[in-house]
C-alpha cells in the first residue's frame, strides 16, 4: 500500500518535471500552428485556436529549407564523424598508454570548453576570411570538429576506460596491429560507446547557433541560421518563427527518439556495472 | 624449439626497480614456474617475455635470437591471462581463429585448426556461443584453444587459474599439464600458489623483491632450499623456523623443521610445547603449538590423532630433516654436522 502510494507520488512528479522540461517545445509547435494574431495575443489559448498551416507554407516559400536542412546534416553529422576518427586513436592512447601528463592533457582539452567562445571570435573569423572559409560548409564542419572535440575524447576515454586491458594486449600478442587492435578489438566492444557519442555530438553540432550565425550567410547557414533569419528587422513574426523553429528541431526530435535507448545507455555507461 | 634466454634483463618504473639484473635460461619444451608473493616481479617478467612491457636494459633471446625489440605479436609467443582476455563481442569460434586470422592464413586452413583445437579442448559445441554465455572453466579452455592454434613456441601463462574456484582449479591444472606433456612445447606460468607451482614445474624459479631467489626442480627446492625465503614459501604448510637467541659456535640463526617432519614422542625430544588448535582434516591434522618461548609451530600428524587442546607435548626431528640458516638467512646446513653442535650453546634459550 505504502510501496505503490509512493510510487504513484514519484510517477507524477516524474512527469510534472518532465512535462515542465518539454512545455517550451510544445509552446513552439502549437505557436506554430497559429496565426501571427493569435501567437502574440496577450491571453493566449492552448488548444482553442483556428489551427492553421499557413505559417509552414509561408517559411516554405519565402526560405529554402531543405537547403538548410541538408547544410545541418553535412555540419553535424560531418564533424562529428571526423571528429571521432581524430578522437579514437586520441581516447585510446589516454586511456591504454597513460603517462603521467595524461590528466593534465585531458584537463587543458576539457579547459577549452570553459574558454567563451566570443574569446576567440575575432581572431578565427579573420582566419576563416583570410582562408576562404566564411560561409562555407567545410568551415563549419572544421570549427564544429575542433568545439566538440573536447567533449568527444573525453566521452570516448571514459568508455575505454571501463575495457580490460587484458583484451587489446591479448590482440596484440596475437599478432595484431595497433590499427588492427582498434578496429577489430577496440571499436566493436565499445561500441554502445561510441555510437552514444556520435548521437550526442550530432544533437550539440546540430543545435549549435553561435559560430553557425556568425560564419555563414546563405549557401552553408544550417537550420539554426534559418531561424534566426526569422527575427529581422521587420519584426518578430513569431508564429512563422515557431514553425522554422519546429521544423528545424524536428529532425533531431525524431532521432533522439529512435535512440534514446542507445542515449541513456551511452550516458550512464560505467555508472552502473 | 622454444628455448627463451634472459640476460642481464631489468625493469624500472621511473626510480623503482621492480626487476634487478636477471639472468634466466629456459629450456626448450620446458614447463617453468614463476612463483612468488605478489609484488614480487614475476608477471612483469613474464610480460617483459611476452613484449607487452618493454624491457629497461639486458636481452630477451627467444630461439637463440634477440627479441628485446620486437613487438608482441612477431615474437612467436602466445599468452593466456588471468582474466581469460577473451574478445567478448566474437563467437567461441572467431576468438580461438583471431591469430590465424591476423596472420592471414587460407580460411579453409583456420576452419580446420579450430576445429582441431576445439575437439582437443572439448569446445566443439559451444563454437558458436558468445564468451559470456560460458561457464569459467570453458572460457579458460577458450583462451587456451587460442594460444594453441598459433603453434606458438612457447606459451605464456599469468595466473591462469587464479579466478576459477577450488575444484575447477584442481582439474584445469591436470589439463594444463596434460597439454603440456602432449605439446611438448616450452610453457612459462606465473603464479602465487607454491601448490600450482610444485605439482605442475619441471623447473620452477622463486621470486622475491624482483631477483631470482632460486632456480631448481620443486623437489630441489622443497629438499636444498637456498635461504630461509625459498624454504618458507616452497612446501605446505609452511616450514616453521626457530630462532635462536644466543650466538653459537656454528653460525646458526635460525633452525628450520617442516610440519611434517615433526614427530610427537613420549620421551623428551628437541623442545616441548602446548597444543593451541588442531585442524582436522580427515586424512592428517595439523597442530598449531606454542613454545615456552611463544615460538608458534605447525605439527602435521595422523588424521585420527588423540592429542587435543590444551596438552603439552614433546617434539623431536630427525636429525638429517632440519635445517640451519645463518643471521643473513642462507642455508648453511651443510656446514653443520649435528644439532647438538648447535643447541649445546643454545639449548636453553629454546627451551626458554
Amino acid at each position: 500500500m505504502q510501496k505503490t502510494q509512493s510510487k504513484i507520488i514519484y510517477s507524477v512528479l516524474a512527469w510534472s518535471i518532465a512535462f515542465l522540461i518539454f512545455f517550451p517545445i510544445l509552446w513552439t509547435v502549437l505557436t506554430s500552428f497559429k496565426t501571427e494574431a493569435e501567437a502574440i495575443s496577450s491571453s493566449p489559448s492552448l488548444f482553442m485556436f483556428d489551427w492553421t498551416l499557413v505559417n509552414y507554407e509561408d517559411v516554405l516559400s519565402r526560405s529554402p529549407y531543405f537547403l538548410h536542412f541538408t547544410n545541418s546534416i553535412i555540419i553535424a553529422v560531418g564533424s562529428s564523424l571526423i571528429g571521432l576518427l581524430i578522437a579514437i586513436p586520441a581516447a585510446w592512447s589516454m586511456a591504454f598508454a597513460q603517462t603521467d601528463k595524461t590528466k593534465h592533457l585531458l584537463m587543458w582539452m576539457l579547459s577549452t570548453k570553459m574558454l567563451p567562445p566570443v574569446g576567440v571570435l575575432i581572431p578565427i573569423y579573420l582566419i576563416f576570411r583570410d582562408f576562404g572559409l566564411l560561409d562555407t560548409r567545410l568551415g563549419l564542419v572544421i570549427v564544429m570538429t575542433l568545439i566538440n572535440l573536447p567533449i568527444i575524447v573525453w566521452m570516448l576515454f571514459t568508455y575505454f576506460k571501463e575495457i580490460p586491458k587484458d583484451i587489446l594486449e591479448s590482440a596484440r600478442v596475437d599478432g595484431a596491429s595497433l590499427g588492427q587492435e582498434i578496429v577489430y578489438v577496440l571499436m566493436p566492444i565499445a561500441l554502445p560507446g561510441i555510437a552514444s557519442t556520435l548521437l550526442l555530438n550530432i544533437i550539440l553540432a546540430w543545435n549549435e547557433a553561435f559560430w553557425t550565425l556568425i560564419l555563414t550567410a546563405a549557401d552553408s547557414a544550417p537550420l539554426t541560421a534559418f531561424i534566426a533569419s526569422y527575427s529581422s528587422p521587420e519584426g518578430l513574426f513569431y508564429a512563422k518563427l515557431s514553425a522554422a523553429s519546429a521544423m528545424a528541431i524536428a529532425p533531431i526530435l525524431v532521432m533522439g527518439w529512435f535512440s534514446q535507448k542507445q542515449l541513456v545507455r551511452g550516458l550512464s555507461f560505467g555508472a552502473v556495472k | 624449439m622454444g628455448s627463451i634466454t634472459l640476460k642481464q634483463v631489468t625493469k624500472s618504473f621511473g626510480d623503482v626497480n621492480v626487476i634487478k639484473p636477471i639472468d634466466l635460461s629456459i629450456r626448450n619444451g620446458e614447463f617453468m614456474v614463476f612463483v612468488g608473493p605478489s609484488g614480487c616481479g614475476k608477471s612483469t617478467l613474464l610480460r617483459m617475455i611476452s613484449g607487452l612491457e618493454d624491457t629497461t636494459s639486458g636481452n630477451i633471446e627467444i630461439d637463440g635470437e634477440d627479441a628485446t625489440e620486437l613487438p608482441p605479436g612477431k615474437r612467436g609467443l602466445a599468452m593466456v591471462f588471468q582474466s581469460y582476455a577473451l574478445y567478448p563481442h566474437m563467437s567461441v569460434e572467431n576468438n580461438i581463429a583471431f591469430p590465424l586470422k591476423r596472420a592471414k592464413l587460407p580460411p579453409e586452413v583456420i576452419k580446420q585448426k579450430v576445429t582441431d583445437a576445439a575437439t582437443k579442448l572439448n569446445l566443439i559445441d559451444y563454437l558458436d556461443r558468445k564468451p559470456s554465455q560460458l561457464s569459467g572453466g570453458q572460457r579458460q579452455r577458450v583462451a587456451i584453444g587460442r594460444a594453441i592454434v598459433r603453434q606458438p613456441s612457447a606459451f605464456l601463462f599469468d595466473e591462469p587459474l587464479s579466478n576459477l574456484d577450488a575444484s575447477l582449479r584442481v582439474n584445469m591444472r591436470l589439463e594444463i599439464s596434460e597439454l603440456h606433456k602432449s605439446l611438448n612445447t616450452t610453457m612459462v606460468y606465473v603464479t602465487h600458489d607454491q601448490v600450482e607451482a610444485m605439482t605442475m614445474a619441471d623447473r620452477i624459479a622463486v621470486f622475491n623483491k624482483g631477483v631470482i631467489e632460486q632456480v631448481g626442480s620443486p623437489i630441489e627446492l622443497y629438499q636444498q632450499p637456498v635461504n630461509k625465503f625459498v624454504a618458507g614459501f616452497i612446501g605446505s604448510p609452511k616450514m616453521n623456523f626457530i630462532e635462536l637467541n644466543t650466538a653459537n659456535t656454528s653460525n646458526v640463526a635460525t633452525i628450520g623443521a617442516r610440519p611434517e617432519h615433526i614427530m610427537v614422542t613420549e620421551d623428551s625430544g628437541l623442545w616441548q610445547g602446548k597444543v593451541g588448535v588442531v585442524e582436522h582434516l580427515g586424512s592428517e591434522s595439523f597442530l598449531h603449538i606454542t613454545l615456552a618461548d611463544g615460538t608458534s609451530l605447525t605439527v602435521k600428524v595422523d588424521g585420527d590423532t588423540a592429542i587435543k587442546y590444551g596438552d603439552v607435548v614433546n617434539l623431536n626431528v630427525a636429525e638429517d630433516k632440519l635445517f640451519y640458516f645463518d643471521a643473513a638467512g642462507l642455508n648453511i646446513s651443510d656446514s653443520v654436522s649435528s644439532i647438538a653442535q648447535v643447541l649445546g650453546t643454545s639449548k636453553q634459550a629454546v627451551e626458554g
